[in-house]
């Protein structure tokens, strides 16, 4: 499922809305995450799941092409850890479904 | 204070004009919609974000970390989330504001 495809069954689900606010609504929530993610802030989503940053500590790196060591500072990631209904729900549907782009 | 769906609900209502519960059922069904199709085997790719990824791992031996005894971890299928390069960079970023 694509974000394209993600807007199309939103709106489906909420023919009172028009596409245009389906999709305007839907920028703003991911644009929300990752403003929130961009200044350190966790998301906590009951049932989802949550988003937080996770430290990467300095070190010395290559450059691959030529070999040369590089001093790589320490940096953030975003992790994302899922909650307990979309764990489980997820795992009881395993033998159901393969698993598909 | 962390980020919820009361928030994200909020900012609908403020910047969209969506009244509360538009708002509110908006919020929801986005995030059931990301479970149902994971949980339908389908990965959900959020251009500029990020990807939710499927795994099925094979059983494996683990141990009670209180006890240290053996117990076999079953098979199972997990969720992965990968950062797309927009989101990296913007949270690099961040580490780059310290």
């Amino acid at each position: 499922m694509t974000k394209s495809e993600l807007i199309e069954a939103l709106a489906r689900q909420q023919p009172h809305l028009a596409l245009k606010d389906v999709e305007l609504a839907v920028k703003c929530i991911i644009e929300q995450m990752s403003q929130s993610l961009s200044s350190n802030q966790r998301i906590e989503i009951r049932g989802f799941g949550s988003f937080s940053l996770h430290a990467r500590n300095a070190r010395m790196g290559r450059n691959p092409k030529t070999g040369e060591s590089v001093a790589l500072p320490k940096k953030y990631v975003p992790h994302f850890k899922p909650g307990k209904e979309l764990r489980d729900r997820v795992d009881e549907s395993r033998q159901r479904y393969d698993i598909i782009d | 204070m962390a980020l919820t769906k009361a928030d994200f609900a909020e900012r609908l209502f403020e910047d969209l004009g969506l009244n509360k519960r538009e708002a509110k059922d908006m919020v929801e069904l986005f995030f059931e919609e990301i479970k149902s199709s994971l949980e339908k085997g389908e990965q959900v790719k959020i251009s500029g974000f990020g990807k939710f990824e499927l795994r099925d791992k094979s059983s494996r031996p683990g141990r009670n970390p209180k006890t240290g005894e053996q117990i076999p971890i079953t098979a199972r299928r997990v969720v992965t989330f990968r950062s797309g390069q927009k989101l990296k960079a913007r949270v690099e970023a961040y580490a780059g504001a310290e």
